[in-house]
Formats: C-alpha cells, structure tokens, sequence
C-alpha cells in the first residue's frame, strides 16, 4: 500500500480548507472550509491507520466526525444570527471586538 | 559588734531614706528617725569601744627593722600564711568573747555557775580560741606553719581540761583578761597590740583584681565611730529645738543622717575605695547643709564654694589612689598599701608623688592654707551643721586620711628624718595664719571657724612630726570642745538672734549662765589649761615636735597655744562680758540646748584625762599595726614642755585680760599706726586669698576659657554642625533630584508609560476580525512547526 497518495491529497484538502478560512468572506464558505482541514485530518488518520493495520486511526476520525458535526451546529446557529443581526453574512463586517 | 561594725553606718543610711519617704507624715517631722538612728549607732558605738578594750592584745608587729627582714625573700610568704590564720582564730575568738562578755553582764555571779555548767561548750570554745591564738602567734614565731592545726587541736583540749578545774566566775574574767596577762608573762621584744577586726566581701572583681567591701574596726576606728556618733548625736538634740520652726526640717534631719552615714562609712573602710566614697558622701552633704538656707544668694555661694574648693583637693585623692592601687599590686586595701609603703615595695618616686597627691586632699578637706577659705564661709549653714562639719567629721576627714594611711606619708616625706616636710608645713603655716585671722572677726562663728582651722593644722602639724597619737588624740578632744563651744554659739544666737559680737553681745553672762560656763570651759579647753583635754593633746603634740627633731614646729605650736588663748579670750570677753549691746531680753536656752552643752562640756573636762601620763590608754587602745611598723616613738611626759605650753596659753589669757578687762595696751593702735593699720587691713581681707582665687585665678582662668570655649563653640562645634547640616542638605537634596526624581519615580512613570505605550500598540493588532486572528493563529502554527522540525 502506498501511503503518500493519501498525504498528498490530504494536504491538497487542508490547503484548500486553509485557504477558504482565510480568504473567503463568507461565513457559510469558512464553515465548509473548516470541514475540508477536518476531513484532511481524517483522510491522514484513516491513511496512518490502515498503514499500520491498527484500528486506532479511525476511532480517531470517527471521534473527530462527531465533533466536527458539533462544531457545524453551532458555527451555522452563530452564522444565522449574525445574518437576522445584519442581514449579512459577510464576516469582515463582524468586528465588534475591534480594540 | 566589731565584726558587724557595717551596721553603725547602716542606721543613718536607713534613717536618711525612712526620714525621707516618711518624715513628713511623723509628728515629730522626721527627727525622731534621726534621732533613733545615731543614737542606736552610738550605743553601739559604746559596744564596740567596749569591746575593743575588752579584746586581747595578742598580735604582735615587729618594728620597722624587722618587719622588713621578715618580708623580704621566702620569709613573706610564710608570714603572710600566718597572718592570715591567726586573722580567722581571732575573729572567732572575738565572736565567743562576745557571747561571754554578754553572759557576764546579764547574769549574777550566782546564775554564772550554772551557767558554766549547762554550757560547759561556750566557756570551752572561748577558752580554746583564746588559746588557739595564742598558739598561733607562737607558731609564727618559729615558723612552724604545718604544724599548726595539730598543735592546736592538742592546745585547745589541754586548756579545755585546765580551765574545767578554775571556778566559773575567773573563767570569764579570763575571756577578757587572761590573754593579756598570759602575753605579758612571756618575753617579747615588742609590745601586743589588739588585732584589727575584719570583715570582707568582695564587691566585684575583675580578672585578677577583687574590689571587696568591708569594714575594718581597729582602735582608731573605734574611738573616731564613737567621737563621731556622740557629737552627731547631740548634735540631733540640738537640733530639734535650734531648727524648730524651720520650713525644710525633714530634709535637714534626712541630710544631717546622711551626713553622719557618711564620715562612719568613711572612718569603718577598709579599702581606699570605700574610703573615697565616704569621703564624698560627706562633700555632697555638706554642699547640701551649708546651702541649707538657699534662699540667700550669700549661702548658696558658701555651699558652691565649700564643694568646689573641696573637690579641687579630692583630685589630688583620686591620684593618690590610683597611684598607690597600681604601686601597691592591684589592691585598695589600706593595710596592705600602708605594708607596702613600709616595707619598701612601692618605688619611692610612687610613693612620693602619692603622698604628695593625698596632701592636696587633706589641703582641702581638713582647710589647711591655702585652701582654707572655704571653711569661714561654711559658717553661712545652720550652727548644728558647723558643730557637726567642723567639730568631728567632715574637716578632720583629712587629719584621718593621713592617720589611716600613714605609711604611705611617713615614708614619703621622711617623717621621722625630722627637719621641715610638707605635712608638718601645712599644719604649721596654717596654725598661725589661721589664728591670727581669728582676731579680727567680730562674727563668733568665724572666730570658731578660724580657730578651728588652725587646730587641725596643729594635727595635721602633730602627724607630720611623727606624733601620730597626738595628732588623733587632739582630733578626738578637739571634736568635744569645739562642738561644745559651736552649739555654744548656737545657743547664744539662739538668744540674740545674731552672731555678731561687737554689736548684738556682750553682758551675756547673767542672762545665760548655762551658756556661759560651758562656752569658758570649752574656751579654757582649746586655750589648753590644765588638766582640760586641750591641755593634754596639745602638750603630746609639743613633745612630740620636741623630740623629733622638729624644734621649728615646736616654736610654731607654742606661739599658736598663745595666740588660741588670746583670741578665745577675746571671743569670751565680746560675747559675755562688759555690757549687753543688742536689743530685746535675751534668755536661757531650753533644755534641748543646753543637756548637749553640759555633755560635751563634761567630756571637755574628762576626755583629756584618757591619754594623761600614767594612764595612757588612748595610745594604748589605738595604736594599730602601721605605726609600730613605721617606729612612732613615745616620749615620756616632759614637765618643761608642759610648763612652756600651759605658760604660752596662761599668758595669751592673761595678755587678753589685760587688753580687755584692765583696758591696757596698746588700744586704737590701728589709728595711730600705718604699719598696724597695713597688718590689720591684711587680716581683714585674709590676707586676700578669696580675690586671689576669684579675680586671679578664677578670673584669669575663666576669661582665657571663655574665649576659647566661645571659639570652639563658633569653629569647631558650630562648623562640625554646620557642616552636618550641609552636608545632609545635599546628600538630600541628590537623594531627592536623582534618586527620588529620577530613579523611582523614572521606575513607576516608565512601567506606567510602557503599560500604556505597548497597550495601544498592541491593540492595533486587535482588528476584531476572525479571519486576521486565525492568520495569526495558522502562521504560529507553522512557525512553531518550523522549529520543531529544524531543532527537535
């Protein structure tokens, strides 16, 4: 089994995730964004798993679906609200913590 | 009593704080504790007189030759040891004596007997001490120390089974007597005198050096304690009537207690120390009697100038100490100094530069010329004081320094080489100039106090020609008549309320007869008329300057008996002859006066009869260790120079009878004479000593002092504080620029103005966007795993 084509494509998910968190403006897409570095993460820890036939990985990948689907509510609640605040969701817009 | 002789100076003492804590509540105000107190230390005095001339003569001191043989080489340690020894035996002997002497007197002769048979162990014990002391001396006689605590053991049961078989009552005569007798069967070559009593505890010590105190009781303490007691006690009678109506009476009496503590502690010390602190307890009481009467500017000056010319002499005692301290191996104790002094230990440039030191404290304590003057001026105290100052403490203090340490005097101005030395010159000079003075006073307290002066110059004049009986011995009558004649004064002031003879006396005679015959007793006493003290003392202190090769002095005393006699002539005529010039009734004083004057009158007349030719036991009783080590001679009564003395006094009476009573002389010779009048001016202004010391010396001592005082005081002590002050300004005024301003509050503005700064610069970071954060998050992240990769 080869194990780099699975890196490689989890790091081309995490580079596009990062890449979406930081550039784009909208808070849906930042969201989705985060979802792609989560899902790298899980790509990396399901690839080392089966690589070293150990079921360890995907316990891991499956703690972190659960978590990341938590994350997702709550990251679309506070989303709705900035919108019904707004009625915007772009994020620079969002700087009421500006010191 | 001997041993605890501590106890005689204790009572005053404890009067004087009892007195002043409590006296103003008592209804007597206090005298009654005065009184109380010298009057118990004087029966006790009494006790202790008694006993010492109840206690064996059983010590013997070899004279001057042989006491230096015995001390040099290996000779010394061995006698020391002895000495020693025998000092404890005597002691308990003298304790079981007194337990005997008690039983004696308490018991008949019937109750004796049992007595001797209930307690056959006191007698015993008695007797085995006695003969224990006896045994001692004989064993220190052939040197044979190691056997000596046998020998004894054997001795003392021996003599236990001889004196079982004697009846009870010779047993106790033998307490008292048996010694002497069994001393005088066996062949000495000097005579036994009684063992001095001591009694010690160490004060402190420091290394080597013990500072001990105690109380040494010989005959010359005893009899000064006795003088001592008895006059100060009269003296306190005297009081409660003379003081009466007196607004500071309490602290007088405390004063006049503490006074009396003072000159016993002094007269009882057994070391040099102790001695120096008596001697001062008295110079800070006199300051306080003389000023009594403060209120006046003229008797607070007195009592300054009795202090301070006082102390101007107690320099030289403090020298005189020291050095004999250092020259004597580290020790105050006068038996040991006088020792020292006498067999040679302590240099002769030491020993003259002590006695010459010591000399300067008689000078001025005893008022001998040049330092006399404060003395007249004393008279501004209450007249119980002067009696009490003048009469047997305070002034004869000196007389007893140089009797005590004798040593150190006799063989630091050669006493006995005979000739002229500075003790006997003292004395000398002042006796004349000190009785010439009297002559011209009309104030019968000043007469007093020059005649006073110039009688203690004859006893520091009698001990300086080696006549150390006679010297002591007119102290002690001395102290009776004068004390007599000063109360006599007080008496008649008391009368006249004056002390001025020329114009508030005369005529006295029928108004107050008690006065009267006491002031001519003690009048013809001092005059030395036979048989009254003074004839007695003085004719010793002649004789003494006679045979000692100081015929000068001789001449000296001789023309003093004279000019004594003529001026108390002269006193007794202003005072109670010819007719009353003052105003008002004067009366007889009351008792409290007049018993003390019948008293010591009686002891005028009596006192003299105790050293007479024949019966001798002043000298006997008295004379201790120091003087038959230094060899004083005693001389035998010699009828031409007691004719010669009496002759001098009946002829100053007689010129003063001419003078006064039969008008004749040479009357208003001052008038007629420049020269008298020129002699006359001179005894007028005392010779002007008193503008010699306050304008010359005082003056010429202040001005220069002054100045430099007052330069020093702008120099150095203002510029040393100036400089302070400066400096201090500055260092505060650094402190306050740089450190202050600059560096603290630099600290707490920079945090605050960083705190500040570094807030607002941060916060241009705190955009509030979330996106910016996670930059920031994602590129610390990857720095962070930079570094883990290139280090870890």
């Amino acid at each position: 089994m080869y194990l780099n084509q699975f890196l490689f494509l989890a790091a081309f998910l995490f580079c596009v995730g990062v890449y979406g968190v930081l550039a784009r403006r909208n808070g849906v897409l930042v969201l989705m964004s985060v979802e792609l570095i989560l899902n790298a993460v899980n790509v990396n820890l399901i690839a080392f798993g089966a690589f070293h036939e150990t079921v360890v990985g995907q316990v891991f990948a499956l703690f972190v679906i659960a978590i990341a689907a938590a994350e997702v509510g709550v990251g679309l609640a506070i989303v709705l609200l900035i919108y019904r605040n707004k009625h915007s969701i772009d994020l620079t817009e969002v700087d009421l913590m500006k010191g | 009593m001997l041993r605890n002789a501590w106890v005689i100076p204790a009572l005053p003492v404890l009067s004087f704080v009892l007195i002043l804590f409590f006296g103003k509540r008592l209804p007597g105000k206090g005298h009654e504790l005065g009184l109380a107190a010298v009057g118990g230390a004087l029966v006790l005095s009494v006790v202790a007189l008694v006993q010492w001339v109840d206690r064996p003569a059983d010590f013997e001191v070899p004279p001057a030759g042989e006491h230096a043989a015995a001390t040099a080489g290996e000779g010394e340690h061995a006698a020391e040891e002895g000495e020693h020894a025998g000092e404890e035996h005597a002691e308990e002997g003298a304790a079981t004596d007194d337990h005997a002497d008690d039983e004696a007197s308490t018991t008949t002769a019937a109750t004796e007997e049992e007595h001797a048979g209930d307690e056959p162990a006191t007698t015993v014990a008695a007797a085995g001490d006695e003969s224990l002391s006896e045994d001692e001396r004989a064993d220190a006689e052939v040197a044979a120390e190691e056997a000596a605590a046998g020998e004894e053991a054997v001795a003392a049961e021996d003599e236990h089974a001889d004196e079982a078989g004697v009846a009870a009552s010779a047993e106790d005569e033998e307490g008292g007597h048996g010694a002497e007798a069994a001393a005088g069967e066996e062949e000495h070559h000097a005579e036994p005198i009684r063992r001095p009593v001591e009694r010690e505890v160490v004060w402190f010590s420091s290394g080597d050096v013990e500072i001990k105190a105690g109380t040494r009781m010989d005959g010359m303490a005893v009899i000064l304690v006795f003088t001592v007691c008895l006059i100060s006690f009269l003296v306190h009678v005297f009081s409660t009537n003379y003081m009466h109506d007196d607004r500071r009476y309490t602290h007088y009496f405390a004063a006049l207690s503490l006074f009396t503590a003072g000159m016993l502690i002094m007269v009882t010390a057994s070391n040099t120390l102790q001695l120096l602190f008596g001697w001062e307890m008295m110079g800070l009481c006199s300051f306080m009697l003389i000023g009594h009467w403060w209120e006046e500017k003229n008797n607070s000056d007195a009592a300054l100038k009795a202090f301070l010319t006082t102390r101007t002499g107690d320099i030289g005692l403090l020298v005189g100490i020291s050095i004999l301290f250092v020259a004597a191996g580290n020790t105050f104790d006068i038996a040991a100094i006088n020792d020292a002094a006498l067999s040679g230990a302590i240099g002769r440039t030491a020993l003259v530069a002590a006695a010459a030191a010591l000399l300067c404290a008689v000078i001025g304590k005893s008022a001998q010329f040049p330092l006399h003057t404060w003395l007249p001026d004393a008279m501004a105290g209450p007249t119980p004081v002067s009696a009490l100052i003048h009469a047997a403490t305070m002034v004869v203090a000196g007389v007893y320094l140089v009797a005590r340490l004798y040593g150190v005097f006799w063989e630091g101005f050669d006493i006995g080489a005979g000739g002229i030395n500075p003790v006997a010159l003292a004395g000398g000079v002042t006796v004349l100039i000190a009785a010439a003075l009297a002559f011209v006073q009309s104030d019968i307290k000043k007469v007093l106090a020059y005649s006073t002066v110039s009688q203690l110059g004859y006893m520091v004049m009698a001990l300086g020609v080696g006549a150390w009986t006679a010297g002591l011995f007119h102290l002690f009558t001395h102290a009776m008549f004068k004390g007599l004649l000063f109360l006599g004064a007080g008496s008649v002031s008391h009368a006249v309320h004056s002390f001025d003879m020329k114009k508030e006396m005369g005529g006295l005679k029928q108004h107050m007869p008690t006065t009267f015959k006491t002031f001519v007793i003690g009048s013809l006493a001092l005059a030395g008329l036979f048989p009254l003290a003074g004839f007695w003392s003085k004719d010793e202190i002649l004789l003494g300057a006679s045979a000692n090769g100081y015929q000068l002095f001789l001449v000296v005393g001789l023309i003093g008996a004279f000019m004594t006699a003529a001026y108390m002539t002269r006193c007794v005529y202003l005072t109670f002859f010819g007719e009353y010039r003052g105003h008002g009734h004067p009366h007889e004083s009351p008792p409290a006066i007049t018993v003390p004057l019948v008293v010591l009158a009686a002891f005028s007349v009596g006192a003299g009869l105790l050293n007479a030719p024949g019966i001798a036991l002043f000298s006997e009783w008295t004379e201790g260790a120091t003087t038959i080590a230094a060899g004083v001679e005693h001389h035998d009564f010699s009828i031409g120079v007691a004719l010669l003395g009496s002759l001098m006094g009946l002829a100053g009476i007689g010129a003063g009878y001419a003078y006064y009573w039969r008008n004749l002389g040479p009357h208003r010779l001052t008038e007629r004479s420049g020269a008298a009048l020129s002699g006359y001016r001179i005894l007028e202004n005392k010779y002007w000593l008193d503008r010699l010391y306050t304008d010359m010396v005082v003056g010429g001592i202040k001005g220069p002092v002054a100045r430099g005082a007052y330069w020093v005081n702008q120099r150095i002590i203002d510029g040393v504080v100036n400089a302070v002050g400066i400096g201090s300004r500055a260092v505060a005024q650094f402190t306050y620029d740089v450190v202050d301003q600059k560096l603290v509050d630099g600290v707490v503005n920079g945090t605050g103005v960083g705190a500040e700064e570094g807030g607002s610069a941060l916060s241009v970071l705190q955009t509030g966007r979330v996106q910016q954060y996670a930059a920031f998050l994602f590129g610390g992240v990857v720095l962070l795993g930079g570094a883990l990769v290139l280090f870890a």
